[in-house]
């Protein structure tokens, strides 16, 4: 089965989503990366939608499930990149991704991770 | 109104969902929809889609090109021979659900849509069509 690819950058994880995932896709990245989180004892995790072009209520939630799970694994989750149009239509779906940290592009993802993580007191 | 095409794509597998998405939004850009409604459609379509999988135990939807004057559409119907929604009033009140998802696909479906209507029949099955115009 395909898996989506997760970066290891100091202690923060990577992960790029590019392809229109199926709901399997998404919960074996749920998985895979909570599992990452404790191997790498990782600080952080950055999450690039840029590529997605549509966030629905499945992929919406295991957005959420993915920054639940990181906290209780004292870790923070940044997500960014959404496209305009997917915010747009989040909105009136109506799901407001809470508890979720959002970025413009991957430099102020970065930024604000390190930030997060620096007045958790982990570094 | 006049039909232009029609197509049928089978919802049997998480992978046929992500075939709907792809097909809609085919269809929505050959309507010429902006980016927005394209989304919406798509969006809709996958929430709709999903539902016809989880809940009615696989189905099909047919996929509508729509002209009617100078107005562009697409109409999506999904169908499926499940086991019916017991009270739609009920199924399509947000956080909803009878399943382990956020109760977010039909009422949410209905909000991205233009038009929407919904039939469903205890022991037989459900028919949920969309429409959205450019």
């Amino acid at each position: 089965m395909d898996k989506i690819p997760i970066l290891r950058m100091g202690r923060f994880l990577l992960v790029t989503i590019q392809v229109d995932m199926h709901d399997r896709l998404a919960l074996q990245l749920q998985d895979d990366l909570t599992e990452r989180i404790v191997k790498d004892r990782a600080h952080g995790v950055l999450i690039d939608i840029s590529s997605l072009e549509v966030v629905d209520s499945f992929i919406g939630r295991m957005i959420s499930n993915i920054a639940a799970m990181a906290r209780v694994l004292d870790a923070r989750t940044v997500v960014v990149g959404m496209q305009p149009a997917v915010a747009i239509t989040l909105v009136e779906l109506g799901l407001s991704l809470e508890g979720v940290r959002t970025a413009l592009d991957v430099d102020k993802g970065m930024a604000l991770l390190r930030d997060e993580v620096q007045a958790a007191g982990r570094v | 109104m006049t039909v232009v095409d029609r197509s049928l794509q089978q919802i049997q597998s998480s992978e046929d969902v992500v075939r709907v998405r792809q097909l809609a939004r085919a269809r929505a850009i050959a309507q010429g929809f902006s980016l927005v409604d394209q989304t919406k459609l798509v969006t809709a379509a996958s929430e709709l889609a999903r539902n016809t999988l989880e809940y009615g135990g696989g189905g099909e939807v047919l996929v509508e090109v729509l002209n009617d004057g100078s107005r562009r559409g697409v109409r999506l119907t999904f169908s499926d021979q499940g086991p019916g929604i017991a009270d739609i009033d009920l199924a399509l009140k947000d956080g909803f659900t009878t399943g382990a998802g956020l109760g977010l696909g039909l009422s949410g479906a209905r909000r991205l849509s233009n038009e929407f209507s919904i039939d469903s029949r205890l022991g037989q099955g459900t028919r949920v069509a969309i429409t959205r115009w450019r």
